[in-house]
C-alpha cells in the first residue's frame, strides 16, 4: 500500500470528526484519499477545503476547541504558513494530530525530500515523530490520537515525503473493532458549550504568562512516559512494537554510533550490516521521538559509545544539523562521545548505502567532531573561483 | 429594543475598555441580540483584550480567542465539527473582529469562510484603524485621516486611500445577507442580528464603532458620533440580501460632513489652509453614498486613483 494511502487508512479507522486540508505536495495523496473516502462514505467526518494551510492549522483548531476530534496534514512551505496557528494550537492545548509529509523549504523552491520543515517548527509545542516506513507511518498514526488526546498536547507525525509518501509496502492494516478498542471516542474535559460557558484564549500578562508556558513544558516533559506506554498498548493490542522514544540496531558493543531520523535508518540498517562484515563496530540509533527530545534514553542507548556521527537531512545555517545539537545536550555535564554532524540528502539528494558507509570508516579512521556536508557535486562548488 | 434589554448582559461590565468606547456598546448590542445559545470566535483586537485579561472575563457565552487573522477559520471549524458530532442543533456561531482582522489580515479567512458557505454570522467592528496598537492606518481608515502611520505633514494631508469596500466584497461571494449598522441606533443593529442569525448560510455585518482616543473626541460623544457617520452619509447604513439592496436608512435631515470631522482631532488638519480639497474629496464619498439607491447591488463607491 502506498504510504499516503495507508495514513488515510489510518486516520479513517481514528474516526475523526473533521478532516481540513490544503494541498501541497507531497502531502495531496493523503488528503485526496481521505475526501475520497468521505465521498464514497466510508468516512462520517466533515471535510473542509481550506483556502491556505493558514486557514486549514485554524479550521481544525476550531473543530477541536468545540471537543471534536480532528485532523490536517501539510508539508514544507505548508508547514512554514500553519506556524503561527501550530503555537496557538499547542499553547491552548487543543490536541490535533497532524502528518507532515517531509519537504524542504524554499529557495530555492523544490518540492522533494528533505526534514527542514518539521525540524524547523521543533519549538511549537507539538509533539514530533518520525517514522521510517510505511507501516510505522500507520501505526504512528493511531498512537497520535490517543497520545495527543491523554495529553491535550498535539502530535505531529513526520513521513518523508515520496520516499514514504508516494512508496508501496506491505502493511498490514487493523480491522475497525481493534481500533475502537484501542482508541476511545474523545471525551474533552473542556470544550465550547453553551450549556457550561467559558472563555478560551484569553489575555495573559507578566503575572501568568510563564506559568502557562511552564505547565505545556513539563507535559512534554511527561509526554515522554506516555508515549512509551502508548506504544507498549499499542503492542499488546496489535501484536507489534512501533512506537516509543528511540530504537537500536546492532548497538551492543558498537564502537560508532550513527543516529538519523526517518526513512534513512532503512538504508542505515543495510549499510551496517555490511560494515559488520567488513568488521567495523557499528551501531545504529534512531530517534523516533523529536519532540519531546528523548535525552535520556539517548544518553543510555549511547552512553560508553567514543564516536557518534549524526546524519541528517536539514541544517541549522550557521551551526550544524539540529540533530546533532540535540544529541550534544543530552550529554550535558558528562563526558561526552565526539559527536559529529554529517549534513545529506537536502532537497531530495539521494543518500547511498556507499556514503553511509563512508561517513562511518570516515569516523572510524578519524573520530574528532565536526560539521560536514556529504554528497556535495564538486563541479558546483566552484561557483565564485570559476 | 424592549424585547433585546430584558436578557440579561452576556458581554459583562467591568472590563478595561476606555470610557465610552463605540466597539463595547456594539458587542453587548450583539449578544443581547443573539441570545445565550451562541459560541464566539474572536480575533485579536481591543475587543479580545479588554474583555479577557486572565484570570477576569467578560463573556457569559462560550468564547474562544485564537490569532488576529483566522476568527472566520475558527468559526468554520467549530461550525463543521459541530455538524458532524450531531451537537449543532440551536447553536449559532459569530465570529468578530476588528477592521484590520476582517480587510486586511484576516479577509483570506474570511473569503474562505464565505466561499464556502458555513452558517455562521461574522461581524466586523469597525473602528478604522489599527486602534489596539495605537491607531495605524487599516483599510478602512478612511480619506483624509491621520493615524500614525499616516500623518499628515508638509507632503501629506493624512491617509490618502478610500475605505475598501467590505460590503460589496462579501455581496461577490454570494453572502445572502450583508448590512451595516451604528451602536447609534440600538434597534435596528440588533434587528439585523436577529434577522442574520435567521438566515442560513454566511452573514456579514459590518458595524461602525466611533474610537474615543483613535478618533479624538469628547468620550460622552461616541453614539453623537456614530449618528452623524450616518447622517452625513460618510458611513452608508443598508442591507443587502441576496445580492439585492432592500434598505438604506433614509437620513431626514442630511448634515454637512463638516459636522462630524470638526469634533474629531483626526480631521482637525484637514481645517487649515490647504486642507478644501480633502474636505471636497469627504464631500464627494458622501454624495455617492447618499445614491445608494435599493434594488441590484452595483459598485458604488471607487478606489480613488492616482494623483
Amino acid at each position: 500500500m502506498e504510504g499516503s494511502k495507508a495514513v488515510a487508512e489510518a486516520v479513517r479507522l481514528c474516526r475523526p470528526n473533521l478532516v481540513c486540508a490544503y494541498p501541497i505536495t507531497p502531502q495531496t495523496h493523503i488528503v485526496e484519499g481521505l475526501s475520497q473516502m468521505v465521498a464514497d462514505g466510508r468516512l462520517e467526518a466533515g471535510y473542509v477545503l481550506a483556502e491556505s494551510e493558514f486557514g486549514a492549522a485554524s479550521i481544525v483548531l476550531g473543530a477541536s476547541a468545540v471537543g471534536g476530534r480532528a485532523y490536517t496534514a501539510t508539508s514544507s512551505q505548508g508547514l512554514l504558513l500553519m506556524t503561527e496557528v501550530m503555537f496557538n494550537i499547542a499553547g491552548m492545548r487543543l490536541p490535533v494530530v497532524m502528518t507532515c509529509a517531509n519537504r524542504a523549504v524554499s529557495a530555492p523552491i523544490n518540492i522533494w525530500n528533505d526534514q527542514q520543515d518539521a525540524v524547523s517548527i521543533r519549538d511549537s509545542g507539538w509533539i514530533q515523530l518520525f517514522v521510517e516506513d510505511n507501516q510505522e507511518a500507520l501505526d504512528s498514526h493511531i498512537q497520535a490520537f490517543k497520545i495527543a488526546e491523554e495529553l491535550m498536547i498535539p502530535v505531529m507525525v513526520c513521513m518523508d515525503g515520496y520516499v514514504l509518501t508516494h512508496t508501496l509496502e506491505p502493511v498490514d492494516l487493523p480491522d475497525q473493532e481493534e481500533v475502537d478498542r484501542f482508541l476511545p471516542p474523545y471525551n474533552p474535559s473542556y470544550r465550547l458549550d453553551p450549556d457550561e460557558p467559558f472563555t478560551m484564549g484569553s489575555m495573559v500578562g507578566p503575572d501568568a504568562y510563564m506559568e502557562t508556558r511552564y505547565h505545556v513544558h513539563m507535559d512534554m516533559m511527561e509526554a515522554r512516559g506516555v508515549i512509551e506506554r502508548v506504544a507498549d498498548e499499542f503492542y499488546r493490542s496489535f501484536g507489534r512494537h512501533r512506537g516509543g522514544l528511540v530504537e537500536t540496531y546492532d548497538i551492543e558493543g558498537a564502537d560508532l554510533v550513527l543516529v538519523s531520523m526517518g526513512s534513512l535508518l532503512g538504508t542505515m540498517r543495510d549499510a551496517v550490516d555490511e560494515l559488520r562484515e567488513e568488521g567495523l563496530k557499528v551501531g545504529i540509533l534512531k530517534v523516533r521521538c523529536f519532540r519531546p527530545f528523548p535525552a535520556s534514553a539517548v544518553h543510555d542507548a549511547i552512553k560508553g559509545v567514543g564516536v557518534v556521527g549524526v546524519i541528517e537531512k536539514d541544517v541549522s545555517l550557521g551551526l550544524e544539523g539540529t540533530l546533532c545539537s540535540e544529541m550534544r545536550a543530552a550529554f550535558c555535564g558528562e563526558e561526552s562521545p565526539e559527536i559529529s554532524s554529517f549534513i545529506m540528502g537536502l532537497g531530495g539528494r539521494d543518500i547511498t548505502i556507499e556514503e553511509i558507509k563512508q561517513v562511518a570508516r570516515d569516523l572510524a579512521s578519524n573520530p574528532a567532531c565536526r560539521v560536514e556536508f556529504r554528497g556535495l557535486r564538486e563541479e558546483l562548488m566552484k561557483g565564485d573561483e570559476g | 429594543m424592549a424585547e433585546a434589554a430584558r436578557i440579561i448582559n452576556l458581554m459583562e461590565p467591568g472590563h478595561t475598555g476606555c470610557a465610552g468606547c463605540g466597539q463595547a456598546i456594539a458587542a453587548r448590542l450583539v449578544l443581547k441580540a443573539a441570545g445565550p445559545r451562541v459560541i464566539v470566535a474572536n480575533a485579536t483586537g481591543c475587543l479580545e483584550v479588554y474583555t479577557t485579561t486572565y484570570p477576569r472575563s467578560s463573556w457569559e457565552v462560550p468564547w474562544i480567542h485564537s490569532l488576529f487573522e483566522n476568527a472566520a477559520s475558527v468559526a468554520s471549524g467549530m461550525e463543521v465539527a459541530l455538524k458532524a458530532m450531531g451537537r449543532y442543533e440551536g447553536v449559532k456561531i459569530i465570529a468578530q473582529a476588528g477592521d484590520g482582522g476582517t480587510a486586511d489580515i484576516g479577509i483570506g479567512c474570511l473569503s474562505g469562510m464565505f466561499e464556502r458557505g458555513h452558517d455562521i454570522l461574522y461581524i466586523c467592528f469597525d473602528n478604522e484603524g489599527y486602534m489596539n496598537t495605537g491607531y495605524q492606518r487599516s483599510s478602512l481608515t478612511p480619506v483624509g485621516a491621520r493615524t500614525t502611520t499616516s500623518p499628515p505633514g508638509r507632503m501629506s494631508w493624512g491617509n490618502k486611500t478610500r475605505k475598501k469596500n467590505i460590503p460589496l466584497i462579501a455581496v461577490a461571494h454570494g453572502v445572502p445577507y450583508v448590512a451595516t449598522a451604528t451602536p447609534a441606533e440600538p434597534r435596528d443593529l440588533v434587528r439585523k442580528v436577529q434577522k442574520a442569525l435567521e438566515i442560513e448560510g454566511p452573514k456579514y455585518l459590518h458595524l461602525l464603532v466611533p474610537c474615543v482616543p483613535g478618533w479624538g473626541y469628547e468620550s460622552e460623544l461616541s453614539v453623537t458620533m456614530a449618528r452623524l457617520a450616518a447622517e452625513t452619509y460618510l458611513f452608508p447604513v443598508f442591507e443587502i440580501e441576496n445580492g439585492v439592496i432592500t434598505k438604506v436608512k433614509k437620513i431626514k435631515e442630511r448634515k454637512p460632513v463638516e459636522d462630524y470631522l470638526r469634533p474629531q482631532r483626526r480631521f482637525a488638519h484637514l481645517f487649515k489652509p490647504g486642507g478644501e480639497p480633502i474636505l471636497e474629496e469627504l464631500r464627494e464619498i458622501a454624495d455617492e453614498n447618499a445614491a445608494i439607491e435599493l434594488g441590484p447591488a452595483t459598485l458604488f463607491g471607487r478606489v480613488k486613483s492616482e494623483d
